[in-house]
């Protein structure tokens, strides 16, 4: 004790002496930039457009944001899983069932992994899913509109982390539970985990045309921890890999209990397999309960059903489904490069990666060259699958990226850096700091067979002294650093909304083209729509109102609005008549417990409003469109809840 | 003094490319040089505020590994004394402070990490550690004496990344 005391008071001395300043590091900085032409490189001017557009999460903001590369400017916040009273997601009448769930309406989740759309290897710039890891979901964003679209719930999952990632012609797009648990669920002790708790993949097929996802079959496999995944490509496509922990099947104390195995596994699935055993009736229909969630486009609103079944897949009974390839230390990333030859697994209490050969795995399940098996599925031997090690790399090694010309990017959370190695030889080529504890890292197209290996984004959980401080809660960040040279080198920094989870990136080019400007008015099937203000209407139904609201510069049809009495519920469904690139109007009415609304041109939103007080109540337009935009109001008159004054509106009458 | 050192930092050129040993910046920038007075000190504070840890001090900062030691963790560090080094055979700790051992010495100093963070007492559930050099180093229980790779715990200050386990011996790895 009497030493601690010491080591105390010696630290207090220290702390003391230890207050200089960094003051002449920003001199350096600006010094380093000017040298280098960093500067150059991340300046897009005003009016020109960045080369990419990064799509990243948000992590626990449950929201997807949108940036340019190399700008590192922010574009859009797309909302998903969490309420964003910005846009009314989630707070408007047609949003709301977006976020249902088996569990009730569920306002937020946790967004991790965003991965786009391919056709044939290539990133085709159709959609980007993502994956909801609280209350198991997947979303899919549209890249037309850029707003989510779809989400489906996934039953016999909980934190659903090893998702969401597509496979090369967009068949499946895969999820992994990372919690084990019982399934069907039942009332049974913690401590009976082991051999009673399960791990369910989930394979979402992907409509060719229109994306609609369909959750086709899930595989049961042992109650292990599954962490990431990544498809197969090239030589590989059929199979997907994932990273497993927690082989020791523990649910206590996972710190310590899950970390007693010297190796887990990096599970291959063979999905192609799974398809045949589906065909051959192997699969049994089991009852679940799960959410889908579709938006439609053309009425501008969002449907949930309840599905009751899903088709499952014993990984157990069904010989050449999953084979199990040892990897060092709980892996955590599991990462397949652009050729599909090499599985990158990092152990993330490891300073080594591992990588596994798919060739060596095949020749090894050929000749049946097993290593034991765990609940019947085969696990095969560490060296006979094993290409390489990439020796002493850094320590805590994450995620890895690849720049499809024969390198790979890896993260490394405790020495806080990004080491470049080339694949076949293992060596360590250049390394850079990350400021500060870089979690994934991200070159777009490099989920692909092609990336385009320009740049890659560090993303950090840490700032501390980056940014002008905010507070105890100060911003996570993205690095940028120049890839195309033989040494990386940092560019920028930029703060991001929420947790900057992972991304996904792609050429500016192959999704601009598509993207929307207006939705066409006679196309709105809004069964509250109206296409001119001469439809305008007040329509009382019990104690029900619906008003027919229009939107044009610079007005509300209608503007006035009597005979609303107290206890009324008045849903105002407001049609934006315009059709014109981006000219939104906005609405929002005091008093009412919801957002404003956002409505775009050619769409329909509702709220819903239940005066509480006689009066007469204001409401205006939230979104400035044009010079009388300060004028563009109205007023709603409110009598008492037994009053006889029937329903008018109207609109320049006085 | 360790946070001065950012006099000559830079950042983007001077890249420490060819450098096996990790670090998160020969540059003497990032979060080791970062200091306040309000935070827990952290596992690298503790030693650098330790009067029986010079050796460890310079070996940590002729290895460059402040960095590490910074991160969010957890991180457990087995802390030799000088008197621990001094037990080492005559020139070795010389040897190894040399610039061209800095590889070596990197390894051995990880060798003395774990990611984790774990008290003395429970410490004792274990039978082994898997320490950042990714080697293992073997966990005894003598009586009230907890030995790490053959070293004595003989004090343990909690960090906030982390913990510090003041051991008797140089855990010296395998190869």
């Amino acid at each position: 004790m009497k030493k601690i005391i010491h080591f105390i008071t010696a630290f207090a001395f220290f702390a003391m002496l230890l207050s200089c300043g960094k003051n002449s590091q920003n001199g350096t900085k600006k010094q380093g930039a000017l040298s280098s032409n960093a500067a150059e490189k991340v300046y897009v001017a005003p009016g020109e457009y960045d080369e990419f557009y990064a799509f990243i999460s948000g992590g626990f903001s449950g929201q997807l944001a949108v940036y340019g590369l190399p700008s590192g400017r922010l574009f859009k916040v797309i909302p998903v899983f969490s309420q964003d009273a910005e846009k009314a997601w989630g707070y408007n009448e047609e949003t709301k069932p977006m976020l249902n769930t088996s569990h009730g309406f569920v306002p937020w989740d946790d967004l991790h992994h965003p991965d786009i759309s391919q056709t044939n290897g290539l990133l085709d710039g159709r959609w980007v899913f993502v994956n909801g890891n609280n209350t198991p979901r997947i979303a899919k964003i549209d890249l037309t509109t850029f707003e989510t679209t779809e989400i489906i719930e996934l039953p016999n999952s909980a934190g659903n982390h090893s998702s969401s990632f597509v496979t090369e012609n967009t068949e499946y797009v895969v999820a992994g539970t990372r919690f084990s648990v019982p399934i069907p669920q039942k009332d049974i002790p913690i401590k009976d985990y082991k051999g009673n708790f399960k791990g369910a993949l989930s394979f979402i097929a992907i409509d060719p045309e229109d994306g609609g996802m369909d959750l086709k079959f899930q595989i049961m496999m042992p109650g292990f921890d599954y962490d990431l995944a990544h498809p197969g490509r090239g030589a590989s496509h059929g199979w997907f890999f994932f990273s497993t922990y927690n082989t020791e099947e523990a649910s206590t104390l996972m710190e310590v209990n899950a970390s007693q195995n010297d190796k887990d596994f990096i599970a291959a699935v063979n999905w192609k397999k799974a398809e045949e055993y589906i065909s051959a009736g192997k699969g049994k229909k089991m009852p679940a309960q799960y959410a889908h969630n579709v938006y439609n486009d053309q009425t501008h609103m969002a449907t949930s059903t309840i599905k009751d079944e899903v088709l499952m897949l014993d990984a157990s009974e069904l010989p050449g489904l999953v084979y199990l390839l040892p990897t060092p230390k709980s892996p955590h990333g599991c990462d397949v490069d652009p050729s599909g030859q090499y599985i990158v697994g990092s152990g993330k209490l490891s300073a080594n990666l591992t990588v596994h050969s798919f060739q060596k795995m095949l020749a090894a399940i050929e000749a049946k060259n097993f290593d034991g098996e765990a609940y019947g599925i085969p696990i095969l031997k560490f060296d006979d699958v094993l290409a390489g090690v990439v020796d002493q790399a850094g320590l805590g090694p994450l995620h890895t990226e690849f720049d499809g010309k024969g390198n790979a990017y890896t993260s490394f959370f405790i020495s806080s850096e990004v080491v470049k190695w080339k694949l076949g030889t293992w060596e360590v080529l250049d390394r850079q700091p990350c400021y500060y504890s870089v979690g994934h890292l991200m070159i777009p197209g490099g989920n692909s067979r092609e990336p385009f290996g320009q740049y890659v984004v560090a993303m950090n959980k840490i700032t501390k002294d980056r940014y002008l401080p905010t507070g105890p809660e100060v911003t996570q960040s993205a690095q940028l650093y120049d890839i195309s040279g033989d040494k990386m080198e940092l560019l920028l920094d930029f703060p991001t909304v929420g947790e900057p989870h992972y991304a996904a990136g792609i050429r500016a080019d192959i999704v601009m083209k598509n993207s929307r400007k207006i939705f066409k008015l006679e196309e709105n099937d809004h069964p509250f729509a109206i296409k001119s203000e001469s439809e305008t209407k007040v329509v009382r139904d019990g104690n029900v109102v619906h008003v027919y609201m229009s939107t044009i510069r610079s007005h509300f049809s209608p503007d006035n609005i009597e005979g609303i009495k107290v206890g009324d519920k008045v849903y105002f469904h407001v049609t934006n008549l315009e059709q014109d690139y981006d000219v939104p109007h906005g609405i929002s009415m005091i008093g009412a417990n919801t957002s404003e609304l956002l409505i775009m041109p050619g769409q329909t939103e509702t709220f819903l409003w239940e005066p509480k007080e006689v009066g007469v109540w204001p409401f205006y337009c939230t979104d400035f469109c044009s010079a009388l935009h300060q004028e563009m109001q109205g007023y709603v008159r409110v009598s008492p809840a037994g009053s006889a004054l029937p329903l008018s509106w109207s609109l320049g009458e006085d | 003094m360790l946070s001065c050192k950012n006099n000559a930092a830079t950042e983007t050129g001077d890249t420490n490319a060819d450098a096996p040993s990790e670090n998160a910046g020969t540059q003497d920038l990032g979060q080791a040089f970062l200091k306040d007075d309000e935070a827990t000190p952290n596992v690298l504070d503790i030693a650098v505020g330790s009067p029986d840890h010079t050796t460890l001090v310079a070996a940590v900062q002729a290895a460059n590994l402040e960095n590490a030691l910074v991160n969010a963790g957890p991180l457990m560090v087995f802390a030799p004394t000088n008197a621990a080094f001094d037990k080492l055979p005559e020139g070795t700790v010389e040897n190894l402070l040399k610039p061209e051992n800095k590889d070596q010495l990197a390894f051995i100093l990880k060798h003395h990490v774990t990611p984790g963070k774990y008290d003395k007492e429970f410490l004792k559930k274990f039978k082994t550690l898997g320490q950042a050099s990714n080697e293992n180093v073997p966990v005894e229980v003598k009586g009230d004496d907890v030995y790490v790779g053959g070293a004595k715990i003989i004090a343990s200050i909690p960090a906030g990344n982390g913990i510090v386990h003041v051991v008797d011996a140089v855990i010296l790895p395998s190869n």
